[in-house]
């Protein structure tokens, strides 16, 4: 019964290195590493700055290993990940990705995530965070096996505007005719590498699965294919500027898991998160259906939009109010940064009925530390929308300088 | 003839808890204690050379953060040092063990179950919720729900708004949880039988009950409460062994003006016209209060203490069934090193925490039905700790001390009463199955003391030596503790108070229970004093 293979020094070590772990250490000068799902992860390489630019305008690598990934295969495969999740999987033909959100029956959202179907009766799902204990409680009923396959399974993403072409060079014949949300298998040197066209930066780029014994030799022929196109490796801190410009959601920033809440109220649903777009009422039935209609007759308390700030201090943790005196509160920023493309102070935001409308103007309640002194200000802001900064190149297709 | 505004009868800490809010209210308080040395069942006790033994309770989980702060009890010496972790040690070499740090602890439950080691999450979620919604609670005196009083209405308004504010269906899973057995409690979560063994140790600690028995879930959620301050240090050793809070808490009750007096033993407590007017000691002494409490047992109280025609008699019929039952017994050990437990990986901390050895659920529920067959259990539940490995002042350098509760052990035996001979084969009894996870440990015991229930009772004075002072049963909790009508810390006769963990919230050195008696006294006095006015 015992996992004779697990060691027994976890204690010592808890977190796993990725197979990228020795190349990201190389590469790192500030030793900023955070853990993440298990996992050692970077926070920042050089500058989260120089890092985030190199996003928008050349090509990135991240180490996307720690994302939790499980292998769903056999007849009832299908209609599992049906019953899962709220979109309709019937729709999601071979080779393509969808990204779906699956809740519990009081259509409280458990998680978000990526499902690829690799086959006729084969799919994987990319979440953040595990749950195997939620997916086989789902699967009673139903003839699927599921197995957790992250450690069998090393992910890069190779994100930003060259990317294409980094990948071109590298070896991906045909990169260029890859669609959003469509993966394609390569051989490079007799690795075998799956490429998907998905991303968490808003921006043209790819997703690598491979073995992970090939991992550290991809990187290395990554890094010497894009070293004339500004090719460099980014942390986690640049991605979350990239994610919040492109409207992206992170779990535990701006929702809980209901699987981990202990507040009442904290739940939260599809429709308040704003993605009622994942929620296909006409597919028959999936879990948390009933519940959802009745919010969407109802309506909703409240919904995470996105803010546009007046100034430019990014309003972390900020309280929102209806009045500049702040007597009325109305919701809380959940992720806010300073868009270095867009010029623009945005924020995502957890707003009530009904002030999370389209042009809605609200106060926002920012502390600057200025030099040790802390100081208040009450700053107007918008309800916006989102995403932030979406470039065409993100879909064009083949992309520009491929 | 007034000497005193309250008399304690008993220097355990919820005694001396209540003792020092009085006193802080300025009333002059004296504790009356009939050992030699104050503490009660939370006391350091040197009883071999320079080993100091905590030699009843043995961890602080429980110690309510506000009493530690009202009562200044870190100027007065307490410091709580936190343990880490745990670990139950299997009968095949195998080991679970818990660790604080997230990712640790989920590959250790991973080793014996992938889906276990999520599935904890929302059992961790849940046990939470829980502890969320009695945390409140634990420092208020209970509502009676047949009174119509203000305070009542009040105080019921605020549990039912509590209680609805947690949604329907938490308020369902309140419901069972607080009457299910934590077997079917943890079936509901985990698939693992060593995972299950582990937690289940929480439900039984200090309780008649076996994981299999209705209302086991609570005793496990009592045992987690002190997690949910969510503060550094929840679950420690005091510093210098559980003595220390008594200790600090004497201090502070001596640095605001009350007295106690050790080897003074109460014989009763004196009511005349159907008031509590003072005590009589052993020795024939008599001293006179206004206020009598007593922070002894009910049974011990009004059984041992009182006349029973001082008191009435459905009320004197409802203390004779309160479940108060002896089924635990302690060991304190000093070790001459630190003896080696080969299921354990070299260097892992969870050596610092609590130690168990029993590996499945059905063992401990065998280990109980020798308890209700009148015997010690054949195969014990341990909880067993070295507090020497993290508090370096209990015994000389290299030395160690070990703390072996034991469950199950019966007050009374089927084979007649204890006797010396009997009470050294249940220590052997325990010894040897420590030893059959510690090849060293046997040679490296200097000297052991073993208490059964029988020695706890004569020697602390806890009834049966039942270490909540009542079971922790749904029957005998909240506005049904100790008995119903009663659970607002006053006695059936004017002036008489309880304040041990016989009433709510009860045991665990928690001190709520003597913080919640003084609250009710001092409405009581300040009402008093108002109609003297």
């Amino acid at each position: 019964m015992v996992d004779a293979v697990s060691s027994l020094t976890h204690f010592k070590q808890p977190l796993l290195k990725t197979p990228f772990h020795e190349r990201a250490r190389e590469l790192s000068q500030v030793d900023s590493f955070i853990p993440w799902a298990g996992y050692t992860t970077v926070d920042v390489f050089t500058t989260a700055d120089q890092e985030y630019f190199a996003i928008r305008n050349a090509t990135t690598l991240f180490d996307l290993t720690p994302m939790v990934k499980y292998r769903i295969t056999g007849v009832d495969a299908e209609s599992y990940l049906n019953r899962l999740v709220t979109r309709d999987i019937g729709k999601l033909k071979q080779d393509r990705v969808m990204y779906c959100v699956w809740c519990n029956d009081a259509g409280h959202i458990i998680d978000d995530g990526t499902v690829f179907r690799l086959g006729r009766q084969e799919f994987r799902l990319c979440t953040a965070q595990r749950q195997i204990d939620w997916l086989l409680e789902s699967a009673v009923g139903f003839d699927v096996e599921l197995s957790e396959v992250t450690e069998q399974i090393a992910a890069l993403a190779v994100q930003g505007p060259t990317s294409c072409a980094t990948l071109k060079a590298f070896g991906l014949q045909g990169i260029e005719l890859i669609k959003p949300f469509e993966t394609r298998h390569f051989t490079v040197e007799g690795m075998n590498i799956m490429a998907s066209r998905t991303g968490f930066t808003g921006d043209l780029g790819y997703e690598l699965w491979m073995d992970p014994q090939h991992a550290e030799q991809i990187w290395d022929r990554l890094m010497q294919a894009g070293n004339s196109r500004g090719i460099r490796a980014i942390g986690s801190q640049a991605l979350n500027i990239a994610r919040i410009e492109a409207g992206f959601l992170s779990p535990n920033v701006d929702f809980v898991s209901s699987e981990h809440t202990i507040r009442l109220g904290r739940d939260r649903s599809p429709l308040e998160l704003g993605l009622s777009w994942l929620v296909d009422f006409n597919k028959g039935h999936f879990n948390g259906r009933r519940a959802l209609l009745q919010e969407q007759r109802r309506g909703l308390a409240r919904q995470l939009v996105g803010l546009d700030i007046d100034g430019n201090k990014p309003a972390v943790n900020s309280l929102l109010y209806l009045d500049k005196a702040g007597n009325r509160e109305i919701g809380s920023v959940t992720s806010a940064i300073w868009s270095p493309t867009c010029k623009r102070n945005i924020a995502l935001a957890m707003v009530e009925a009904p002030y999370f409308r389209l042009g809605t103007s609200l106060w926002t309640e920012i502390y600057l530390n200025r030099e040790l002194v802390w100081e208040r200000r009450m700053v107007q802001a918008r309800v916006v929308e989102k995403p932030f900064f979406a470039p065409a190149r993100r879909r064009a297709t083949p992309p520009a300088d491929c | 003839m007034k000497e005193h505004d309250a008399i304690i009868v008993g220097a355990g800490h919820n005694g001396l808890v209540a003792a020092c809010y009085l006193a802080r209210a300025g009333l002059n308080v004296l504790v009356l204690e009939r050992n030699e040395y104050i503490g009660g069942a939370a006391v350091s006790r040197q009883l071999y050379k320079d080993f100091t033994y905590s030699n009843c309770s043995y961890v602080c989980s429980l110690l309510r953060p506000e009493i530690i702060r009202t009562l200044e009890l870190p100027k007065y010496g307490l410091q709580i040092i936190p343990y880490e972790g745990g670990c139950t040690m299997m009968r095949d070499g195998g080991h679970l063990a818990v660790y604080d740090n997230h990712d640790a602890f989920r590959r250790e439950i991973a080793r014996h179950s992938k889906r276990d080691a999520e599935s904890y999450e929302r059992y961790a979620r849940d046990v939470m919720r829980q502890c969320k919604f009695i945390k409140p609670l634990l420092m208020r005196e209970p509502p009676d729900p047949t009174s119509f009083r203000p305070r009542d209405i009040q105080e019921l308004l605020y549990l039912g708004k509590r209680f609805h504010n947690m949604g329907e269906q938490r308020m369902y899973e309140t419901l069972r949880f607080w009457t299910m057995s934590a077997a079917d409690f943890l079936d509901e979560y985990f698939e693992s039988e060593i995972v299950k063994a582990h937690f289940s140790g929480s439900s039984i600690i200090g309780t008649a009950l076996g994981p299999r028995s209705p209302g086991s879930a609570y005793v496990l959620l009592h045992h987690y409460m002190g997690d949910i301050d969510d503060t550094v240090g929840a679950w420690g050793f005091a510093r210098g062994g559980m003595g220390a809070i008594t200790q600090a808490l004497g201090e502070s009750l001596k640095a605001s003006g009350g007295s106690i007096r050790a080897s003074a033993p109460v014989e009763k407590i004196l009511v005349r016209n159907e008031r509590a007017v003072g005590v009589r000691l052993a020795g024939g002494e008599e001293l006179f209060a206004p206020m009598v409490v007593s922070n002894m047992d009910v049974r011990r109280t009004f059984l041992n203490t009182m006349d029973e025609s001082d008191l009435p008699p459905e009320f004197v019929r409802q203390v004779k069934n309160f479940k108060i039952r002896g089924s635990s017994g302690k060991l304190n050990i000093a070790l001459d090193g630190l003896p080696s437990f080969p299921a354990i990986p070299p260097g892992s901390p969870c050596i610092r925490g609590d130690l168990h050895v029993t590996d499945t659920i059905e063992m401990v529920e065998r280990a109980y039905d020798d308890w209700k067959a009148g015997r010690w259990s054949q195969a014990p539940y341990i909880d067993m700790l070295i507090p020497t490995q993290i508090d370096p002042t209990m015994t000389p350098n290299g030395k160690h001390y070990m703390s072996v509760f034991v469950q199950y052990c019966p007050y009374r035996l089927a084979d007649g009463d204890w006797t010396p001979a009997k009470r050294q084969a249940f220590g052997d009894t325990v010894i040897d199955t420590i030893a059959q996870h510690s090849p060293d440990f046997k040679k490296l015991i200097l000297h052991a003391e073993i208490r059964t229930p029988w020695d706890i009772e004569n020697e602390v004075g806890l009834t049966e030596g039942n270490i909540f002072q009542g079971e922790l049963t749904l029957d005998q909790l909240l506005f049904n503790r100790p008995i119903p009508g009663y659970a607002q810390y006053r006695g059936p006769v004017r002036g008489l108070y309880m304040c041990g963990s016989s009433t709510h919230p009860g045991g665990g050195v928690m001190g709520a229970p003597g913080a919640n008696a003084a609250r009710a006294i001092l409405r009581d006095a300040s009402r008093g004093s108002r109609a003297a006015h």
